[in-house]
């Protein structure tokens, strides 16, 4: 057993953190907050130039021939630096369903242009947020989609969308569609994060190609990875907000000391740090649950995701309580990482669903035990 | 006890219902959502004003104050029940929580008659409008750390420094400010409190954005305000004394006067009544039916502690810090409330509904509630005083409070 990253991890891991510093800074954030301005193509060419999105890819699809536990090393530098990028769905959700349930036209007419950023494919799963199988009413006859989307994160931006509709006989499956195929019409939605548009995708009679490995358990493994990296994204978003709160405690100076000299404040950093560190530990078995194709998957990333949606939101809430007023204020940092976090929340489905599916495939696995 | 109402106390929820009939519309839920307790804008204001204005016209506007002073000599628990009745009406949003919440009390206390007379009347009907120049950007929780320096000139006083998180100063037009007045003796000592005109030249006004996108509080600058020692309220140096009477104050309006007007976890209820869950009414769905049930015994607790509040007041006691654990309560309540609301509204946490308005009023209140947990006192000031003062622990160990200001 090897709970930890690798050398060579931990250098991707500095790489990445010093071109991401380059580009997606806190200011940067913020421009785009007020700017309302969402794709940070900058971050995405930087990322495409660097080979980071083919990082998973092998290299005969353009890649670097990297796995699942550099993903989460990704996944993990983007929520620190909130970069406005659809990591999650292109390389969290697409990538992964075109490797394993697409056909080799597919995975070589796509895969090397994802990974050269050209190719941009949003996740178009959720029906009016929810996510679970019964949710899906969009369908899909003689190759032609009809239905609604919603939340699509950078549904406006994409070139594509991967979609679940049911297919002829009612089994969800996965489809491909081109965005400037003729019945998609797109509506704005009004996002907590601005700086992660999403968007409403009606197709109506669209045509759409099928992903012919797309059953309904491939359909629940792609999400369960999913999960996984959207975890790491999360534990990095809620390690910098700690980080940051911290070094805020030990500045700002109240009755004559640090604040963060007060166990109040001390404390509650403490229990930021034990929830953060708890949901590493989740996301770990999750990354290596998804890197080794192991059966505990579904366990994996449904622990690895409700410690970091808690993490997340405790320490993005008790961030803008530690700073005081200034905590309150549009300009500071806290509510940066508060919406982002939400929005990573809602893009993978509530999290009492997260709570049924841990709940059913532990009662699953108790049974096949027995 | 009794919690039903007394004859004399039924017959005027029964006027206060009879006025309020013919004066207002119920609330039904589509009112567009809150500050908690703050107007923001000059149209809000607006609305505020007339509002105020018809109530202290029919006798409703600072019920408890002495009819001296423009007041109804009504008991707390007649405010209690006037809160209760009023919350159940779409009224406009409040302006002068901090004339007739704050500085009222403290000038009725501290106050000469003269300043009795120019700031209570007009307080109550809304032509003044107060706000609280406290804070500093070095000192908010350790509010004795204040730096605003006021000297004294002549007969006059010259005050130069500056506020911030000043809520409403962009529309109030008078400011009760704390300055220091002496910088040799120890930081609680040498500060001393002023009634301030805000159309003075001498402050400006800038307003500040809030995570949740308004701007309901400000920086303000002070360059050279000359003020008469007429302006002054209280002694000289007795600045904290008169400043810890407005804080008393503050908790107090502020979980009383929220606990009793909301409805809001009935709102959640009905929200949970419209939209699904699971492809259910959310309603019918065991863990909201869990949540909601919480939200309301925590509702319905802070409610009856603010009456638990105003019975010991009608029996002549001053606020005390039973205030603190209201306004302890209430912050967290508002923020989860405003969670739970976010994610009921947009189906799971799909916060990002096309038709957005049960999703936009949560989020406000989401993005507002943080602020309740630290204005008048944080949570964690809030648990030090009833650690300190309800419980009797012994006190924080303070490096600060013996030593001159100007040696700190
Ligand atoms: C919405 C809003 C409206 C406001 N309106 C007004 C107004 O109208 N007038 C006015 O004068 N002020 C106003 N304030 C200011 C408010 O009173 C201060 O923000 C508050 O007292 C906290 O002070 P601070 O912002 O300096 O934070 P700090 O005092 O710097 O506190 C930062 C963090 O440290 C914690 N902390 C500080 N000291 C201790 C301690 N001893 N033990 C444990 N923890 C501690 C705090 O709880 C907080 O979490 C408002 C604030 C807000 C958010």
């Amino acid at each position: 057993m090897n709970f930890g990253f690798s050398d060579e991890q931990d250098t991707i891991r500095e790489t990445l953190a010093r071109m991401l510093g380059d580009h997606a800074t806190l200011e940067v954030a913020h421009d785009r907050l007020d700017s309302g301005e969402g794709f940070d193509t900058a971050t995405w060419s930087a990322l495409a130039k660097g080979g980071w999105l083919g990082l998973a890819m092998s290299e005969a699809e353009g890649g670097s021939g990297m796995g699942a536990v550099e993903l989460a090393v990704l996944a993990e530098e983007i929520g620190r630096s909130l970069a406005a990028v659809p990591f999650l769905s292109v390389l969290g959700l697409a990538v992964p369903a075109i490797q394993s349930a697409g056909s080799e036209d597919q995975r070589k007419s796509l895969l090397p242009s994802l990974a050269e950023g050209r190719t941009i494919i949003a996740t178009a799963l959720a029906e009016d947020g929810g996510l679970a199988p019964h949710t899906v009413a969009a369908k899909v006859v003689q190759d032609r989609l009809s239905g609604q989307k919603s939340p699509v994160t950078f549904g406006a931006e994409a070139t594509h969308a991967l979609v679940a509709a049911k297919d002829e006989d009612g089994t969800p499956r996965l489809y491909l569609a081109d965005l400037s195929a003729s019945g998609v019409t797109k509506r704005a939605l009004d996002p907590i994060d601005r700086t992660r548009p999403a968007t409403e995708i009606t197709f109506d009679n669209t045509p759409v190609e099928l992903l012919p490995g797309s059953d309904p358990a491939a359909i629940q493994r792609l999400l369960n990875g999913a999960a996984v990296l959207a975890a790491f994204e999360q534990i990095g978003l809620a390690e910098r907000v700690l980080a940051l709160t911290t070094a805020y405690a030990g500045e700002r100076r109240a009755f004559g000391r640090q604040i963060g000299s007060f166990q109040a404040v001390k404390h509650r950093l403490a229990d930021m740090f034990a929830k953060i560190e708890l949901a590493r530990s989740n996301a770990f078995f999750g990354a290596w649950a998804l890197a080794s194709g192991d059966s505990r998957l579904s366990e994996a990333a449904a622990v690895a995701r409700l410690t970091a949606l808690d993490a997340v939101q405790f320490t993005t809430e008790e961030s803008i309580q530690l700073h005081g007023g200034i905590g309150f204020t549009w300009a500071a940092d806290p509510h940066l990482f508060l919406r982002r976090g939400w929005q990573l929340k809602a893009e993978l489905g509530p999290a009492d669903m997260w709570r049924e599916r841990l709940l059913d495939n532990l009662a699953d696995a108790q049974r096949a035990a027995s | 006890m009794d919690f039903s109402d007394s004859p004399d106390e039924a017959a005027f929820r029964a006027k206060a219902r009879e006025w309020l009939e013919a004066n207002a519309t119920l609330r039904d839920g589509s009112e567009k959502a809150q500050d908690h307790f703050m107007a923001r804008d000059a149209d809000e204001v607006a609305r505020a004003r007339d509002w105020q204005a018809r109530k202290a016209d029919a006798g409703w506007a600072g019920l408890t104050w002495p009819s001296a002073f423009g007041g109804r000599d009504a008991t707390p628990i007649e405010q209690v029940i006037w809160n209760q009745e009023e919350g159940r009406y779409a009224v406009p949003p409040n302006a002068f929580l901090i004339g007739i919440g704050l500085v009222g009390p403290t000038v009725m206390i501290h106050g000469t008659d003269d300043q009795k007379a120019s700031v209570l009347p007009r307080a109550l009907t809304g032509e003044d409008i107060w706000c609280q120049l406290f804070s500093e950007p070095a000192a908010g929780s350790d509010l004795a750390g204040i730096r605003t320096r006021a000297r004294r000139d002549g007969d006059d006083w010259v005050i130069s420094g500056q506020k911030v998180w000043t809520s409403g100063a962009h529309y109030s037009s008078h400011g009760i400010l704390l300055a220091r007045t002496d910088t040799q003796v120890p930081k609680h000592k040498g500060m001393t409190m002023f009634l301030v005109d805000m159309s003075d030249p001498a402050i400006e006004t800038r307003s500040i954005r809030q995570i949740s996108g308004s701007a309901s509080f400000n920086e303000v600058f002070i360059d050279d305000l000359r003020v008469p020692d007429s302006a002054r309220l209280g002694g000289e140096s007795d600045g904290w004394k008169v400043a810890l009477t407005t804080l008393m104050n503050e908790r107090f309006s502020i979980s009383v006067g929220r606990a009793s007007g909301g409805a809001r976890a009935e709102e959640l209820i009905a929200l949970a009544a419209r939209v699904e869950r699971n492809g259910r009414p959310a309603i019918e769905d065991g863990e909201v039916r869990a949540q909601l049930a919480d939200f309301i015994a925590r509702q319905r607790g802070l409610e009856f502690t603010s009456y638990r509040v105003m019975t010991s007041l009608s029996r002549g006691e001053a606020p005390g810090e039973e205030g603190s654990i209201g306004k302890l309560l209430l912050g967290k309540l508002r923020q989860e409330m405003g969670a739970f609301g976010m994610e009921l509204a947009g189906s799971g946490a799909g916060i990002s509904a096309a038709t957005g308005d049960d999703v936009a009023r949560w989020r406000n209140e989401y993005l507002t509630a943080p602020g309740n947990r630290i204005a008048g006192g944080s949570d964690e000031i809030q648990r030090t005083i009833i650690g300190e003062r309800i419980l009797g622990l012994p006190p924080e160990i303070r490096v600060d409070k013996d030593v001159a200001f100007s040696e700190l």
